[in-house]
């Protein structure tokens, strides 16, 4: 049993916790990620390390109520704790020294992923430029923190409800035609899948190498089954331990979409069985 | 023949028949397939038995259970007996007594196969390990600390058995576990109407009755290696039983079409999770009307009635041989057969085809005919030209065979592969090119079964126990 030890509620969808994890908190690395699995009738869903502490041996994860796991786990509690939490999983971002800016970008939920990974980079004594972006003001959060992991930070609401209007994509281009692009060696993007293809397909045209994190289904984590299967570059890769970070330009993005809708409808299913049994007026469980 | 001289004995001719579940009925659920003997069926089958002196039988067991002698005590009764009996060399009896092919092994050499059906051993066994779990388990007596400690990585037979002999011996034995729960292939692989899950996991407990700590959540090659381990674990010595769980492909087109599964993909799915209870449980499984299964081995008959069960209207076992080469335990095989599964042999796809969001609508297959005899005495497939047809299937589960999962293969320094990336060990003591390290089971020998996996961990407990007695 996995026990959280703080709860923090960025938005009514958006919610932190922090979980006593000391074997997962001792090896991690950036962007690597873990499984969690609530209790026993549970599933198994992977969910990016966003921050770690050592010595206290807490990991931190950031999540968006997205369909019933993450709304169940939405509503736990400091003290509440999870049956099941392994990793860490998947290979570690690469880090090293590179000649010139590096650009980092987070859209929604994946400012957290993003993070541990910024301050690596900006730890290995690269100039680090974060740009981080949400739907509306109110979907943003760990801008301090950012500010903190990043050289620079750029930070921009697609309703221009906080700081300035526009996608992640606007603020990356105007970076890109400020340094120029021949000066920066990396790009790399976490958040939803249609906002990473937008930033592969833009860098794709001014040929910056470009990194993203992939969110594929999963089961098991460790490799055993292919769930997490993605063409790269023509090639059957698994996300989970071969990534989850590959180079955007190569990855199939239309398959990745296709696979990660497979259970959409099962999805539903279980978004609608769960609200049943949680009371809220249609006579329970049937 | 000596033995002429006595009275002759009346043998009855075949086994004892195993109650089972009606084929129509239990091909749409997932309760167990065999029910089991009663007592007075599993009496009368033990006094078949012939008490051969020399016990062939048992040249036949990997783990080398005492046979004539356990199944001596069933005739007379005394299942408490037998059962200790038979626990003396088997960690796992509800197990083996239900999965190992028993045709191959204890029963191949029974004296009385010779003439007539053999005795069904491993129904008998069967009886016995759950006649105990019935009655309440006894834990058998551990040895005085050692003060020796042994790492096991990986929980399925191998590691289990391993843990289980070491645990006896008075050594400290902690298992460490990539899934949530112990039992590696026991819980995500073999289906439920096979082996219940509830049988495994009390299996489980009665080693941990022995005092084998198991951590499960716990993936060596990631949150530590097995070199950690030894060098600021305390460990004395290591047992790398991971297993055979990485998937092979078939590498044609459209294999990432949605609706297109690993086997051990749809398994886990089914068994570990029991997306067959969902949405109770959590964990969704789709699959569509017509379900192609791609292979012929035991997975591939456990995945082709797993999906009758989950509601395919017709299962298919897609086979590139013919039904003499099928690599599957006949036992097996009848099941599928007897349930539905309808067979496509000499068949084999070069492409799965989907429509425009992407689902499987079908499969380009070519036929094939059976050539000469490879290296390995099986006739070789050979396509026949201009005989490709589209198979109408809307799933498609791909069950041909798996390798080695390199997790810990990788982060071990020293450790000598095979060029498949199995672990190299030496089949007498399961010792690895790293001293202090043994490994056996399925990372060894290649995807194999639960019983040899057993016999490696055996193996290799004797040999730790003998490394760390001289250490």
């Amino acid at each position: 049993m996995f026990k959280i030890l703080e709860k923090e509620v960025f938005s009514p969808i958006i919610k932190q916790f922090v979980i006593e994890a000391p074997k997962v908190a001792r090896s991690c690395k950036a962007g690597q990620f873990i499984i969690l699995r609530i209790h026993e009738e549970g599933e198994r869903i992977p969910l990016t390390i966003a921050d770690f502490d050592r010595e206290k041996g807490t990991i931190t994860i950031v999540f968006q109520e997205v369909g019933k796991t993450t709304t169940q786990l939405g509503q736990m509690e400091a003290g509440d704790t999870i049956k099941d939490f392994v990793g860490p999983l998947g290979e570690p971002s690469h880090i090293e020294k590179f000649d010139g800016p590096v650009v980092v970008v987070g859209g929604g939920v994946g400012v957290a992923p993003v993070h541990p990974i910024a301050r690596s980079l900006k730890e290995a004594g690269n100039h680090v430029i974060g740009i981080i972006g949400a739907r509306t003001g109110e979907l943003l959060f760990w801008e301090d923190k950012m500010r903190e992991a990043c050289s620079e930070l750029l930070v921009t609401t697609d309703d221009g409800s906080y700081v300035r209007k526009g996608f992640v994509t606007d603020v990356l281009k105007e970076v890109i035609e400020k340094h120029g692009k021949e000066n920066i060696p990396l790009v790399l993007a976490i958040g939803p899948q249609p906002m990473m293809r937008a930033v592969s397909n833009l860098t794709k045209e001014y040929g910056i190498k470009t990194i993203v994190s992939l969110n594929a289904l999963m089961v098991d984590g460790t490799g055993m089954c292919g769930c997490c299967r993605v063409s790269v570059g023509g090639a059957t890769k698994f996300v989970c331990v071969d990534g989850p970070e590959f180079d955007a330009h190569a990855v199939d993005w239309l398959e990745l979409g296709r696979r990660g809708a497979i259970f959409r409808p099962q999805e539903q299913q279980a978004m609608e069985h769960h609200q049943c049994k949680c009371g809220s007026g249609c006579g329970g469980a049937k | 023949m000596t033995d002429e001289k006595k009275p002759k004995k009346e043998i009855k001719p075949t086994k004892n028949p195993m109650p089972a579940q009606d084929p129509v009925e239990r091909a749409r659920n997932f309760n167990e397939v065999a029910l089991g003997y009663s007592e007075e069926a599993v009496i009368d089958e033990a006094k078949r038995c012939l008490q051969c002196k020399k016990e062939p039988c048992r040249q036949g067991c990997p783990v080398e259970v005492e046979i004539p002698a356990f199944i001596k005590l069933v005739a007379e009764g005394d299942f408490a007996g037998a059962i200790a009996r038979i626990k003396n060399k088997n960690a796992l009896p509800a197990v083996c007594g239900r999965v190992c092919p028993q045709e191959n092994q204890c029963e191949k050499y029974c004296t009385l196969g010779k003439k007539h059906e053999p005795v069904g051993i491993g129904r008998i066994e069967r009886f016995c390990a759950d006649w105990e779990l019935a009655h309440g388990v006894k834990t058998p007596e551990v040895a005085p600390p050692t003060g020796k400690k042994v790492a096991i990585v990986g929980s399925g037979p191998s590691g289990l058995t391993c843990a289980a002999d070491l645990a006896k011996l008075g050594h400290k034995v902690t298992v460490f576990e990539a899934l949530h729960v112990a039992g590696g292939v026991l819980m995500y692989g073999i289906p439920e109407f096979r082996l219940p899950k509830a049988v495994v996991q009390a299996e489980v407990q009665n080693l941990k009755n022995l005092g084998v700590e198991i951590e499960v959540n716990s993936v060596v090659g990631k949150f530590t290696t097995v070199d950690e381990l030894m060098e600021n674990g305390g460990f004395d010595a290591v047992f790398i039983g991971t297993g055979a769980g990485l998937p092979y492909f078939m590498n044609i087109p459209g294999e990432n079409s949605c609706g297109v599964y690993s086997a051990n993909e749809f398994l886990t799915r089914t068994n570990l999770m029991k997306a067959y209870k969902f949405p109770d449980f959590d964990t969704p499984i789709k699959l569509g009307k017509k379900v192609a299964v791609l292979g012929g081995g035991n997975v591939a008959m456990d995945a082709a009635r797993t999906a009758l069960r989950l509601g395919a209207e017709e299962s298919w076992i897609v086979y590139r041989r013919s039904h003499e080469e099928l690599p599957a335990r006949k036992e097996e095989a009848e099941h599928a057969e007897e349930e539905g599964v309808k067979f496509a042999f000499l068949t084999s796809p070069v492409e799965i085809v989907s429509n425009e969001d992407g689902w499987v609508t079908g499969m380009k297959c070519i036929k094939y005919e059976l050539g000469e005899p490879d290296a390995s005495g099986r006739r070789r497939p050979v396509p026949i030209a201009g005989s490709e047809y589209l198979m109408d299937v809307d799933t498609v589960v791909v069950a041909i065979g798996q390798g080695p999962n390199p997790l810990v293969p990788r982060t071990t320094k020293g450790l000598e592969l095979t060029k498949k990336g199995n672990i190299v060990a030496d089949p007498e003591t399961g010792a690895t090119s790293k001293p202090g390290v043994f490994a056996g089971g399925d990372v060894v020998t290649g995807a194999a079964t639960v019983i040899l996996a057993m016999g490696a961990g055996r193996t290799a407990a004797k040999s730790i126990h003998e490394y760390l007695s001289n250490k």
